[in-house]
């Protein structure tokens, strides 16, 4: 009755959603560094002191300058710099770009493929559920890891290093990507199964509608929940196998460091006292996707009524 | 002095938009040996009574004012430790759902001998030997092999047995009884009653018997206190209260119950509780857009079946022989008259459900044939024509909580099928499900909530004018009542008899509930395991059934009408 004439701000504010938020002090806490976090990546050429990506600017003579609370430090560079003098604060900045640039467009693939196939599976059932849930079982048989160092590995040894660090994000999309869809798709499938029973698709189905309206009409939307859910967990997922495979060499390139190839680079002069260089970007790379995996957890049991508080 | 006294008993539910309170006030008291029947609908307050008297209400509810005595001990200011020694031992609880109140990990032996050294403290031997008796008892015949039972090895009634014989273990003075049939068949129903009702006489135990359905009152209780949105409004001996109520609650209830022994045109009475909305546009089905359907080909019979046969594959094999089937029709066979209404009656399992969802098209049948108006359905290469037939066969399901996409807005969910079949023009669509809407008694403005506000009767309405979208003229009710309380049922088959009347409708209607069944329909077919047993005329079925299984059920069902209504 009450919410029949309120705007969308006033039904999103009444909604059992923002009740729970406003009553959740670690999701409060975990949304506010989130979204700092975010615009500080976003409006990074604006915030960032220097540009890491001007080669032309870079100083050989202000390499491995301490953070300025530090004795020998620059006040020009507020977390000190890297091996080859660009100001870490900037780096650090234009890195999360491309750390939650990758993490969201990685699990956005993974959520095209996963949902279409998840879908399908589940309201399609019978032998096209069994052949498209064995081939996620066998993709996730095989380690994320595992596979994008391989597929790495050959594409850099293909095309040549100039050519993959060109290339480098939208690779790592890809293989982020392809390599994890199942997750997803498996969600999707367990809560199609569910919906699936219930008799408003009976109703659709005595009416005359098509599968594929019942499908993406009536089924999705009651899906969305548990997407939602799973694609937070993901995108922290994305974001710490991308950090993996640029420490370990195979990710963005020096030139466009993203945290995890920050990581890497210091960690070379960590035991010669350049700690600032590996462990700032690792604390910003921590409590990056911690928020994301507490936000994911906050949504999770407010999606999930079984888990429901009063 | 009573054995059970509760005095101006409060409990109140705290939640965001304030406290809710769920029984108000609300005092009454049990004698040794008497039942007690406690009625109303859901959210009436009745369970919740039940679990504050023994304090096992849910978070975040408490009791929040009120005295409970039990044999003139104040139980309410017990302690924990104090309450926790009450239950069991002095008061004994049975549950609805026979299903999941017993442990399936124990045997129906360690279940019985861990409640009764729990409550009495007697030794292994002596609570095995107690154990035994106590399943004799309650009916259960060789107690000495049964005892060694899992749970899933009894049936639905034998199960809620041992419940009830569980209840019994801590030889309790009062027992609790929170709607101990209503998960059963009514043949189980009547001997769990009769047992309940001896066991309170024989050893002297109160009963409180919480439920909703008026014929297990009328049948078992000695008095009955009606509750009404947390509040007592009447409370008298069972005569008295059935056949003279004081309160406008009371007499709507029992003005709501379908009895068995007349045939009415409509239920009196029932506007008390969920009244349709004022001053709602009445439109003349003559000449409005629903009342066009397209041109009859037959006259006479509508729907004909012809040996249907499903059997659904219960263990599958990949040699033929190894798997296991279970035959849910067999030979069925009926035709249905254009404009009549249609009951199909069974117990669970019979197949009744099948045979809807065969009509609707849901399931396909292993052999036989569905003629609708004409058109063959199964297994018709004419897709067209069996398109446009199923089309005109719309059905009404059981849950009005999964029966509507809950992510539409109700307009939408009633336009859908006008704009997806074209049925009328585009610009006409949103006056008609307007129409439709304050046709089925909810008003045009409902269009623009979601299901979810609504109640189960106003979303069983908007399921009936969903329905009606598709201007059928073959309705199909799947049990359309039966997640629904008494006084809403009778407003919901109000409204079918009267869209009936008036479309010229015709009704597949299936009920297991044979009082709803004698109301609504012109002619009936009783199934048992997937075969029709007998098909006869309303008044004919009821007064003079031929089939010994129909007369068994006719007399084991519950009858409301015995105090001379």
């Amino acid at each position: 009755m009450k919410t029949a004439n309120l705007s969308l701000t006033q039904q999103f504010l009444t909604s059992d959603f923002w009740y729970h938020f406003k009553h959740n002090k670690v999701a409060i806490f975990s949304a506010i560094i989130f979204f700092i976090l975010v615009i500080l990546a976003l409006f990074a050429p604006l915030i960032a002191p220097f540009d890491p990506y001007n080669l032309q600017t870079l100083d050989i003579m202000d390499s491995e300058l301490p953070p300025i609370w530090q004795e020998g430090s620059d006040s020009r560079f507020l977390f000190g710099t890297d091996d080859q003098g660009r100001d870490l604060w900037s780096t650090i900045l234009y890195g999360m770009r491309v750390s939650l640039l990758i993490g969201i467009l990685a699990v956005l693939l993974q959520g095209l493929i996963g949902i279409t196939i998840g879908l399908v599976s589940g309201y399609v059932g019978g032998k096209t559920d069994s052949l498209l849930m064995r081939i996620a079982d066998v993709q996730l048989s095989f380690s994320t890891l595992m596979v994008a160092i391989i597929i790495l590995a050959i594409v850099q040894s293909a095309f040549g290093s100039d050519a993959f660090n060109k290339w480098a994000m939208v690779i790592l999309i890809l293989i982020i990507g392809l390599a994890e869809w199942p997750q997803i798709a498996r969600t999707v499938r367990s809560s199609v199964l569910a919906e699936k029973g219930k008799e408003y698709v009976d109703a659709a189905k005595v009416m005359g509608f098509g599968s594929m309206r019942i499908m993406f009409k009536h089924i999705l939307p009651n899906t969305l929940s548990p997407i939602f859910v799973i694609s937070t967990v993901q995108i922290a997922n994305a974001i710490i196998t991308e950090a993996s495979l640029s420490f370990l060499g195979l990710g963005m390139p020096v030139t466009e460091p993203s945290l995890g190839s920050l990581i890497s680079i210091g960690k070379q002069y960590l035991f010669s006292g350049a700690w600032w260089i590996t462990l700032i970007p690792g604390a910003f790379l921590v409590i990056l996707v911690m928020v994301i995996n507490l936000l994911g957890d906050f949504l999770r049991d407010t999606f999930n009524p079984k888990l429901y508080k009063g | 002095m009573s054995l059970l006294r509760i005095d101006h008993l409060n409990i109140e539910f705290p939640n965001r938009y304030g406290t809710k309170l769920a029984v108000n006030d609300v005092s009454l008291s049990i004698e040794p040996g008497e039942i007690l029947g406690l009625v109303g609908e859901s959210g009436a307050g009745k369970s919740t009574i039940g679990n504050g008297i023994v304090q096992l209400l849910s978070q975040p509810g408490r009791v929040s004012g009120g005295d409970v005595y039990l044999n003139g001990e104040l139980i309410s200011d017990f302690d924990d430790e104090a309450i926790r020694k009450v239950r069991g031992s002095r008061i004994g609880f049975i549950f609805q759902d026979p299903m999941t109140s017993l442990n399936p990990l124990f045997t129906v032996e360690d279940q019985l001998i861990e409640t009764i050294q729990n409550c009495l403290g007697l030794s292994a031997e002596k609570a095995k030997q107690r154990a035994i008796e106590l399943l004799e008892k309650v009916g259960i015949a060789d107690p000495e092999i049964r005892i060694k039972q899992y749970p899933h090895q009894f049936s639905g009634g034998m199960r809620q047995r041992v419940v009830i014989a569980i209840a019994l273990a801590g030889e309790p003075e009062l027992i609790i009884a929170d709607e101990p049939t209503t998960a059963l068949d009514v043949s189980v129903q009547d001997q769990i009653l009769q047992l309940i009702k001896d066991l309170c006489i024989n050893m002297n135990v109160g009963c409180m018997l919480v439920t909703h359905d008026m014929g297990v009152i009328a049948n078992v209780t000695d008095r009955v206190a009606v509750l009404y949105r947390g509040r007592l409004v009447e409370i008298g001996s069972t005569k008295q209260v059935l056949t003279a109520p004081k309160h406008e609650y009371t007499k709507s209830l029992i003005s709501a119950v379908p009895i068995v022994s007349k045939r009415l045109d409509r239920f009196p009475l029932v506007e008390y509780i969920e009244a349709e909305e004022k001053g709602l546009k009445h439109i003349d089905v003559s000449t409005h857009w629903i009342g066009q359907i397209k041109k009859h080909n037959t006259t006479g019979d509508l729907l004909t079946i012809k040996y249907l046969n499903l059997s659904f594959i219960t263990r599958d094999a990949f040699f033929k022989k190894n798997r296991r089937s279970i035959q849910a029709t067999k030979n069925v066979t009926f035709t249905i008259k254009e404009g009549e209404s249609f009951g199909l009656v069974g117990e669970s399992g019979s197949g009744k459900s099948t045979i809807a969802r065969m009509v609707a098209g849901l399931q396909q049948p292993d052999s036989g044939s569905i003629i609708f108006d004409g058109t063959e359905l199964i297994n018709n290469p004419d897709r067209d024509a069996v398109a446009e037939a199923h089309l005109q066969i719309q059905m009404i399901f059981q849950n009005p909580y999964s029966s509507l996409n809950s992510r539409m807005k109700i307009n939408d969910i009633i336009a859908e099928p006008i704009l997806f079949h074209g049925l009328a023009k585009k610009s006409d669509v949103s006056g008609i499900v307007g129409d439709l809407l304050d046709h089925v008694g909810l008003g045009r403005k409902t269009g623009l909530k979601y299901p979810h506000e609504f109640s189960g009767g106003q979303r069983q309405r908007i399921s009936i004018a969903r329905a009606l979208a598709c201007r059928p003229r073959l309705l199909i009710c799947d049990e359309p009542t039966s997640a629904l309380d008494v006084s809403v049922q009778a407003q919901i088959l109000n409204l079918l008899k009267d869209l009936q009347d008036e479309l010229g409708l015709t009704m597949l209607f299936i009920s297991h509930d044979l009082p709803v069944i004698r109301q609504m329909c012109d002619r009936i077919a009783i199934m048992k395991k997937g075969e029709v047993l007998e098909l006869a005329e309303n008044k004919e079925f009821f007064e003079h059934p031929q089939n010994p299984y129909t007369r068994e059920l006719l007399e084991l069902m519950p009858r409301f009408e015995q105090y001379g209504q």
